[in-house]
C-alpha cells in the first residue's frame, strides 16, 4: 500500500455523517483540522504525549495523533466544537473562565475532553485524583492549580 | 496588603470605588478558548498556500561536500527545493549576533540555513516547499548530501582549552563573552569572614516547549509587494523590521499578525532562520508558504537556555551578616549568538542578580560564555534568575546553617531593609520600592513556618524526610532603554505605545504595542483604558499584535507589558479623557474641570448628574463638528508612548517557600506545597497576576526537577521527543499559594512593575533549598539541576 494511497471512509463528526477518500497515512487529528477545517482540536507533540489532540472517539478519549483517520470508519467522533454545541460541559468551560484555567489555551480543547470523561463518571473525585487524571495532558502556562481548582468544583457542583 | 502611595502619583480614577484597575475580570479571549475557537496560526490558510519542511543536520559539526535534490525536486507535490545558499542570496547579508552593549563580544557571520557547513545538530539545511507538509517530508527523504564531519565541540569546561578545535576560525577561539563585576575588597572581606561556604553548581540545558510550536504563515504580493506574515509571536514589530532588513523588503511594506499565540515563554521574541526562509521561499515563489515547527524538529531549533557552571563562595560573620560574595560563571552557548537577542544575556543576569536580596558590599562575578556545537541558546522566561538566585539562596542557606541561624532568621538580618530605597546593590545595579521584610513576614505567616518545622522535625523521627525551602528574589522587569538591546544596536524598542480613541458610537479603541499570549495583557490594558475613561469594560475594544493597527512597540517580553504598555495606556487614557471633557465643556458652556467621566457619560464632578454622553461626544465630535466653534478641532485620538528614563530595570522582589518529602531510597521528590509572595506594585487583575505567578513557578519546577535537553560527546541531541524531555505534569506538581505586598513602582503613575517571571525566577532556588534541607540528616547536598533521582542518590552516595 502506498502511502498516497486513500481510502473511502465514512464516520460521523460532531454528529454529521462525513464521507471522504483519505489518504491512509493521515492521522485522524490532521483529517479534522485540515479537511474539516475543525481547527479546535491542536497538534502539540504528534507522538502521543501531550494530549493536545485529544477527542472522543465512540465514548472514549483518544489521542487524535495516534490514531489514522481511516481508522476512523463507522465511528462516531466527537471535537471541542461538538462538545460545545452539546453543551455537555458548558458548566466546566465556564468554569475554566471564571477560574482562568487557561492562559494560551491551545492545551485547553484536549484538557476539556478528558476532564469530561472525569465528569461522566459522576462521583467525587480527590484533588490528587484529578491531578492524576489529567497527567496525560500537557499545559505549559497555568501550572495546573487553576485547572484543577475548575474541575474539582465542577465536580463538587454536580455530584452535591 | 495596603497599597503604599506612591509619592509622586496624582489621585487618578484608578482609586476611585467602581475602578476596574485591582478587579478579578475574566480574560475577554478565554470564552473563545474554552470553545475552541481560538485562531492560532496553523488554524489559518491562504488560497494557493504552500508548506515547507526542512531537512537537517544530522551532525553537531559537518561541511557539506555535496547537495543532490533532484529526485526531491521531481517528487509529487514539489514546487521548489532551496539550499541554505540559494536562501542566503536572497538575504541583504548575513546576520551578527551581537550586541555593542556587550563591548568585546563576538559572533560568527550566519545565514538562515547552513551554507558549507552545519554547526549543530538540526541546524537547517534544505528547504522543500510542497503542496502539503507531508509531501515536503517525503521529498526530504530523497535529498541525498555528502557530509564531511568536523570534530564537535560539545563541553562548556574545555572550550578554551588551547585542544579544542576553534568553532569559527574567523573568532580566534570559542570565547563569545567575558564579563567582569568587580567592586574591590572581595579578597579582604573574605579573608576577615569568620565562616566562608562555597560549593560547583550545574544547570542543564532546557527549553521552552511551548504547546504551540514556532509557526508562521508569509504571504508575498508581488503586485503590491506587500509582505503578510502571520506568526506565533510575542513580538510582531521587531518581527517587522528584522525580516524586512534580512529579505530586503521596505519596512512600511511589511505586515506582521501575531493571531492567537499558543504559548510564548521568551521563545517567540527571538527570529529563526527557518521562518525567515519559508518567507524568502513566499517572496520567491509569490504564493504562501507556511511553516509549523513538529515537536521533534522544535527541540533541535528552538532557542535553549541555561546551560551554566558556576563556583560561588560566600564569606559570613558569626553574626550571621553576609560579608562578600564570589561567582565565577562558565556558559555554554550555542554555535552562534541568537539574533538579534544574543546569547549572553543569561550570564550578564546571573551577574547582575546574584545575591541581589542582600545588603553586603563586596562582590566579584566573572562570566565566561563559549560557543559550543549546540543548538543556540537566548532567552526563556526568567532569563539567568533562575541560576543566580538557585546559587544565591543555596549559599544563604549553607551560610544560615555554619553561622547556627534559622534561614528565615539570617536573611532578616541581611536583606535590604524596606526602608533603605532607592540604593544600589554590590552589582552595582540600582533599585528601589521593594520589600523584602514584609515579603518574608508574610511569607513566615502564610506557611505557617514554625508549625511546618515541628512537623518536619516529628516525621524525621519517624523516617520521613520532609525539606522546607526559603528563596528570597530581586527580579528584573520592564528594561528600560540604557544598556540594552536597542542601545546595542538591535532594532527592538525598550518603549511602548497606545493609540486611545473615541469612536463616533462612543466605544473606545484602544491600540497597543504590547501583545497577548494568554497572560491577559488585553484584558488589562482595557481595564485601565475603561478606569480612567470611565466606561464600562463592555465598552472598550483592545488590538494588540497586528503591525498595521498598532503604534509601534517592543512587544510583550521580559515582564514588560503591564508596566511599560500599560503605563502607555494610563498616559494615552489620559490624554484622551481631557480632550473628552474640553469638548464636553465646550458643548456644555461648562468649565472642563467641573466635569468627569462616569459609565460611559459626562457627569457634573460633584453632584454626579448625567450632563452628556460618550456617544453623543463620539456622535459630534465626528460627524457634527460645524456645531462647534471654529477654534475647536477635535482629534479624539491619542499616542502616548513610555519608557523608563535612568532605570536598567524597574526590578520587583518576593520570596519564595517550597515544602517537599524526598525519598533517600529511590531518590524521588515530592512536592508537597509552594508558597510565594511577591511584590510587582499596583495590581491591576488579582487573578491574573496569581495565575502568572503560578504558571511561572511549574515553568522554574519543570527546570529545577525533570528538563534536560542531554547531548552526548558528539553533540547530538539524545532526548528529543516528549517521551524523553520531561515536562511537569498535574501529577507531580503541587498546590501554590501566592500573595502579595504592592510598592508601587515610583517610576511611573500607574505604579505597576513585572509579574511574569517572578515564579519561575526563584523556584529552583527554593525547591533546591528545599531537598538540600530534606538531605541534612544525610550530610548530603545536591547542586545539580535538574535534580533527579539519579543526581540525589548520587549526593548520597548511593550510586
Amino acid at each position: 500500500m502506498s502511502l498516497e494511497e486513500e481510502l473511502a471512509v465514512i464516520m460521523t463528526v460532531n454528529g454529521e455523517r462525513v464521507a471522504r477518500s483519505i489518504p491512509v497515512r493521515q492521522h485522524l487529528v490532521d483529517f479534522l483540522r485540515t479537511e474539516l477545517g475543525l481547527t479546535g482540536s491542536h497538534i502539540g507533540c504528534e507522538h502521543g504525549m501531550c494530549g493536545a489532540c485529544s477527542v472522543r472517539v465512540d465514548g472514549a478519549v483518544v489521542r487524535g495523533c495516534l490514531m489514522l483517520a481511516v481508522q476512523a470508519d463507522g465511528c462516531d467522533v466527537l471535537t471541542i466544537e461538538g462538545l460545545t454545541e452539546s453543551e455537555e460541559v458548558a458548566d466546566l468551560q465556564a468554569k475554566f473562565v471564571e477560574r482562568n484555567a487557561l492562559q494560551c489555551g491551545y492545551c485547553t480543547p484536549g484538557m476539556l475532553i478528558t476532564a469530561a470523561e472525569l465528569l461522566k463518571q459522576g462521583k467525587p473525585v480527590s484533588r490528587d485524583g484529578i491531578r492524576a487524571f489529567l497527567s496525560g495532558n500537557y499545559c505549559r502556562c497555568t501550572g495546573y492549580h487553576a485547572i484543577i481548582d475548575a474541575v474539582e468544583e465542577t465536580l463538587k457542583a454536580r455530584t452535591g | 496588603m495596603k497599597l503604599a502611595m506612591n509619592a509622586n502619583a496624582r489621585l487618578t480614577p484608578l482609586d476611585r470605588p467602581n475602578s476596574y484597575v485591582g478587579r478579578t475580570l475574566s480574560r475577554v479571549g478565554a470564552r473563545r478558548a474554552v470553545a475552541g475557537r481560538g485562531t492560532y496560526t496553523d488554524d489559518m490558510s491562504l488560497p494557493r498556500m504552500l508548506h515547507a519542511a526542512f531537512l537537517r543536520s544530522p551532525h553537531a559539526h559537518a561541511r557539506i561536500a555535496r547537495i543532490e535534490t533532484s529526485a526531491a525536486e521531481r517528487a509529487p507535490g514539489v514546487v521548489k527545493v532551496m539550499s541554505g545558499a540559494e536562501v542566503a542570496k536572497m538575504c541583504t547579508g548575513p546576520w551578527v549576533g551581537t550586541l555593542t552593549c556587550f563591548p568585546g563580544m563576538k559572533s560568527a557571520p550566519q545565514y538562515p540555513m547552513a551554507v558549507d557547513r552545519a554547526c549543530w545538530q538540526g541546524e537547517p539545511v534544505i528547504m522543500i516547499i510542497a503542496q502539503t507538509r507531508a509531501l515536503a517530508e517525503d521529498a526530504a527523504e530523497l535529498i541525498e548530501i555528502a557530509w564531511e564531519p568536523l570534530p564537535a565541540v560539545t563541553q562548556k569546561e574545555t572550550a578554551l582549552d588551547r585542544t579544542t578545535p576553534v568553532l569559527h576560525s574567523v573568532l580566534g577561539n570559542n570565547l563569545a563573552f567575558r564579563k567582569v563585576i568587580d567592586t574591590g575588597g572581595v579578597d579582604t572581606a573574605l579573608e576577615n569572614s569568620d565562616v566562608v561556604v562555597e560549593g560547583t553548581f550545574d544547570f542543564g540545558r532546557h527549553t521552552a516547549v511551548s504547546l504551540e510550536p514556532r509557526a508562521i504563515l508569509a504571504d508575498y504580493d508581488k503586485y503590491t509587494q506587500r509582505l503578510t506574515l502571520y506568526t506565533s509571536s510575542q513580538v510582531p514589530h521587531m518581527i517587522q523590521t528584522v525580516f524586512a532588513r534580512t529579505l530586503g523588503v521596505p519596512e512600511h511594506n511589511v505586515r506582521v499578525v501575531a493571531p492567537d499565540v499558543g504559548g510564548s515563554f521568551g521563545l517567540k521574541i527571538h527570529t529563526f532562520g527557518d521562518e525567515i526562509a519559508a518567507t524568502a521561499a513566499a517572496i520567491a515563489l509569490g504564493r504562501p508558504v507556511k511553516f509549523i515547527a513538529d515537536r521533534l524538529e522544535s527541540f533541535v531549533s528552538d532557542i535553549h537556555a541555561r546551560e551554566n557552571r558556576i563556583s560561588a563562595r560566600m564569606g559570613v560573620s558569626k553574626a550571621g551578616e553576609i560579608q562578600a560574595l564570589e561567582i565565577d560563571v562558565l556558559s555554554g552557548a550555542g554555535a552562534y549568538s541568537q539574533f538579534p537577542r544574543t546569547s549572553v544575556f543569561e550570564a550578564n543576569l546571573i551577574l547582575n542578580i546574584t545575591g541581589g536580596p542582600y545588603k553586603h558590599k563586596y562582590y566579584r562575578a566573572k562570566a565566561s560564555v563559549v560557543y559550543l556545537n549546540k543548538v543556540p541558546t537566548s532567552q526563556y522566561r526568567a532569563v539567568g534568575h533562575p541560576i543566580g538566585n538557585s546559587v544565591g539562596e543555596a549559599l544563604v542557606d549553607w551560610a544560615a546553617q555554619a553561622t547556627g541561624l534559622d534561614p528565615i532568621e539570617f536573611r532578616r538580618r541581611n536583606v535590604m531593609p524596606d526602608d533603605s530605597y532607592p540604593r544600589t546593590t554590590a552589582a552595582g545595579i540600582k533599585v528601589a520600592d521593594m520589600s523584602h521584610q514584609r515579603c518574608i513576614d508574610v511569607l513566615v505567616e502564610r506557611m505557617g513556618y514554625m508549625a511546618l518545622r515541628k512537623e518536619q522535625a516529628e516525621l524525621r523521627a519517624k523516617g520521613i524526610h520532609h525539606g522546607i525551602g526559603i528563596a528570597a528574589f530581586i527580579k528584573g522587569t520592564a528594561p528600560g532603554p540604557r544598556g540594552y538591546y536597542g542601545a546595542g544596536g538591535a532594532p527592538i524598542a525598550s518603549q511602548d505605545a497606545c493609540t486611545i480613541k473615541l469612536e463616533p458610537g462612543g466605544g473606545v479603541i484602544c491600540a497597543v504595542g504590547v501583545t497577548e499570549q494568554g497572560q491577559g495583557v488585553d484584558t488589562v490594558m482595557g481595564q485601565i483604558a475603561a478606569s480612567i475613561l470611565g466606561v464600562p469594560m463592555e465598552q472598550v475594544r483592545v488590538i494588540s499584535g497586528d503591525t498595521d493597527a498598532t503604534p509601534y512597540g517592543g512587544g510583550t517580553y521580559a515582564s514588560r507589558a503591564t508596566a511599560i504598555g500599560g503605563e502607555a495606556v494610563f498616559q494615552a487614557a489620559h490624554e484622551l479623557r481631557s480632550e473628552i471633557l474640553s469638548l464636553a465643556g465646550t458643548l456644555l458652556q461648562a468649565a472642563p474641570s467641573t466635569l468627569d467621566l462616569l459609565d460611559g457619560q459626562v457627569v457634573d464632578a460633584g453632584s454626579g448628574r448625567q450632563r452628556i454622553s460618550l456617544a453623543e461626544i463620539g456622535r459630534i465630535g465626528h460627524f457634527q463638528v460645524g456645531e462647534l466653534p471654529n477654534s475647536v478641532q477635535p482629534v479624539l485620538s491619542v499616542t502616548r508612548r513610555y519608557r523608563l528614563l535612568e532605570d536598567l530595570y524597574i526590578f520587583t522582589n518576593g520570596i519564595h517557600g517550597a515544602y517537599v518529602e524526598v525519598d533517600p531510597d529511590t531518590g524521588f521528590i515530592r512536592l508537597l506545597k509552594h508558597w510565594v509572595v511577591e511584590d510587582c506594585g499596583r495590581i491591576i487583575n488579582p487573578q491574573l497576576a496569581d495565575e502568572q505567578v503560578r504558571g511561572g513557578c511549574v515553568q522554574g519546577l519543570g527546570g529545577a526537577l525533570y528538563e534536560h535537553s542531554i547531548y552526548d560527546e558528539a553533540g547530538q541531541l539524545v532526548n528529543g521527543t516528549m517521551a524523553d524531555y520531561l515536562t511537569p505534569m498535574a501529577g507531580e506538581m503541587p498546590d501554590i499559594e501566592v500573595a502579595h505586598v504592592q510598592t508601587p513602582t515610583s517610576v511611573s503613575e500607574l505604579g505597576a512593575k513585572g509579574v511574569g517571571e517572578s515564579g519561575t525566577g526563584a523556584a529552583p532556588a527554593v525547591v533546591m533549598n528545599a531537598v538540600n534541607d530534606a538531605l541534612r540528616p544525610f550530610g548530603a547536598r545536591v547542586t545539580t539541576q535538574p535534580m533527579t533521582p539519579e543526581v540525589l542518590l548520587k549526593a548520597l552516595g548511593k550510586v
